[in-house]
């Protein structure tokens, strides 16, 4: 939050000025027009069209501008399976996009795989390969689902801080902003995870 | 309906002409899988002459997710929700398509009540697709928004009923074998009905938007013809059958269901182009109504399962079995092996976008690039179902 003091601001306020910071405005016009990029995969997709059209309306968060090309996207959404011939061109897409960029997975599937997990050609999940911000649960989940996921991203958004030892990945120079390719091996895709996005989970056994 | 019909016949269609200054000079440009009007993952390879397409290659397996070998590993009542996901727009039809060749492969008769359900379940599901549909073809055209908004808005209505009855928005996975997983209210019924009733005034509003419009006319009317011999020969069934002229509906052909029970007509097309198969979506949704207005009419209380049928531990004897119905997008079935185990041996799906598809590079030879993303929303493909 902002370093002003806060009955300095309001007092001013009750005099008709209106002060912000410079981190705080920066955060409120990119949390408030977040262009996702058009991009379906499976089922979730369906949803994600519902969650933009007439009845829940993303337009009221900011969100309505599907752009087809990933240059011009912010946020990607991974609405669906992943399976193992799509995960080289997601990465692709996640690489084209410009900083600063997020993304939401959207669904089982694209967390874990889903129910299609117990499949040879499907990814367990896109963690594996590209940073996930917010992952939403749910098979599809429901259009309120993704908004909630959306505003959760926004709440995310307006908390980086723009300068300082712990200001946002995207500003840090020796942060990596594009992630390799996965490549198609002899039976699996090369590597099975990167590294340094993906920790398998560990499980203690009592 | 007859005014536009006339209309149809009536109407002038002079053949479109593409020609290229650049003879014989190829680009191979690949379409897809991430583009906004592929339908998800679908890719083309495209070898254009100019703007003309002269060569027209698909690329599947985008969306590959083990259907088929996932179902024989599970057990019979498992692969139900599974199906919801194969064309994930109509999961109904896919739940009947399934329970109907299952039983069909045990012998399983299904009491009245559960038949009437299946009917105006699986036509409620005609309605919203062929809805969602038209507004998708119109954004691939370029009416990016309208369209899609008003499909979207009666979609939702629908969607809506699915919810209240079966606790899911999409993934309804509401069909047993034997029967149906819960009764309808009266209440539910009534507000179906009353949706019904409404559905023709959005039809009106939707027909009178776009389907005189000049522009919509100019980008589908000899755009993408097919003949009648290919289609029957490549196996095209549904919705794109009909616009070639070809009577055949597979409600009227097996009467499945009740359906030999309803009052309807088969609208059929005569140029077999893009025009054609947007018309036949916009007819079909009048004559779904006339159903959905009789099965309402003349459903009755009663069970609604089968009481003989054990789901649990199902083992149906051996033998093999196909269930077909007419989906939305065509003839969907489901071919299963049973060797008497609690899992099917084989289990086939015969997707009807998938076969429709077939005869893309056949439409789109000769036309312009964008007419491609035309002429592809008119089959009408949920790639769910192309890859499995």
């Amino acid at each position: 939050m902002s370093e002003i003091d806060e009955k300095l601001r309001t007092e001013l306020q009750r005099q008709g000025v209106w002060v912000t910071s410079m981190q705080e405005l920066y955060n409120w016009g990119r949390k408030n027009s977040i262009w996702p990029l058009q991009f379906g995969l499976a089922c979730c997709a369906i949803e994600m069209i519902a969650t933009a059209a007439s009845r829940y309306d993303i337009a009221r968060f900011g969100g309505e501008v599907f752009r087809p090309s990933p240059r011009q996207a912010d946020l990607m959404i991974v609405a669906g399976t992943v399976t193992k011939k799509m995960a080289p061109q997601i990465v692709r897409l996640y690489n084209q996009m410009a900083d600063p960029k997020y993304v939401i997975a959207m669904g089982a599937c694209a967390i874990s795989g889903g129910p299609f997990k117990q499949g040879y050609n499907v990814l367990k999940g896109i963690d594996r390969y590209i940073p996930v911000d917010v992952y939403i649960p749910g098979c599809p989940p429901r259009p309120e689902a993704l908004l909630h996921a959306f505003m959760e991203l926004q709440r995310k958004i307006d908390e980086q801080k723009l300068t300082g030892a712990n200001k946002a990945e995207h500003l840090k120079t020796d942060q990596p902003s594009e992630f390799p390719v996965p490549k198609f091996g002899e039976h699996d895709l090369e590597p099975a995870a990167n590294c340094a996005v993906f920790q398998p989970p560990v499980i203690e056994r009592t | 309906m007859s005014a536009t019909l006339q209309t149809l016949e009536a109407m002038e269609r002079p053949p479109v002409r593409m020609t290229s200054r650049l003879e014989g000079e190829l680009l191979e440009v690949s379409m897809g899988p991430q583009h906004p009007s592929t339908h998800g993952v679908f890719r083309m390879n495209v070898a254009l002459e100019g703007e003309i397409v002269r060569k027209l290659k698909p690329v599947f397996g985008y969306l590959h997710r083990n259907h088929e070998q996932i179902g024989e590993h599970t057990t019979y009542l498992g692969s139900m929700p599974y199906t919801d996901r194969l064309d994930y727009f109509c999961s109904m039809s896919n739940n009947w398509a399934y329970a109907l060749s299952v039983e069909k492969l045990a012998g399983i008769e299904l009491p009245e009540r559960a038949q009437y359900l299946r009917v105006i379940l699986a036509e409620l599901t005609r309605l919203q697709n062929h809805a969602s549909l038209l507004g998708f073809l119109l954004s691939d055209m370029g009416a990016w928004g309208t369209p899609l908004m008003y499909a979207f808005r009666e979609r939702e209505k629908i969607l809506d009923l699915f919810e209240s009855l079966s606790g899911a928005r999409m993934m309804c996975d509401y069909m047993r074998f034997g029967g149906c997983r819960v009764d309808a209210s009266d209440e539910w019924l009534a507000r179906a009905k009353q949706i019904v009733d409404r559905f023709p005034k959005f039809l009106d509003e939707f027909e009178e938007l776009i389907l005189g419009n000049e522009i919509v006319i100019a980008r589908t009317q000899n755009v993408g013809t097919l003949s009648a011999d290919l289609a029957i020969s490549a196996g095209i069934t549904g919705p794109m059958l009909r616009a070639c002229g070809v009577n055949y509906d597979i409600r009227k052909v097996d009467g499945y269901g009740f359906y030999p029970r309803f009052k309807f007509r088969i609208p059929l097309g005569e140029h077999g182009d893009t025009y054609d198969r947007l018309m036949m979506r916009a007819l079909e949704m009048r004559e779904t109504i006339e159903i959905l207005k009789q099965a309402l009419a003349q459903i009755q209380p009663g069970p609604i399962v089968n009481p003989k049928v054990r789901i649990r531990a199902f083992r149906p004897p051996v033998g093999e079995a196909y269930g077909r119905i007419e989906a939305p997008k065509g003839e969907l079935g489901f071919y299963l092996i049973s060797d008497g185990g609690p899992n099917p041996y084989r289990y086939r799906v015969r997707p009807p976008s998938f076969i429709n598809l077939t005869v893309l590079e056949d439409m789109c030879l000769g036309h312009s690039v964008a007419d491609v993303m035309v002429i592809l929303g008119s089959v009408d493909i949920v790639m769910g179902e192309v890859d499995r």
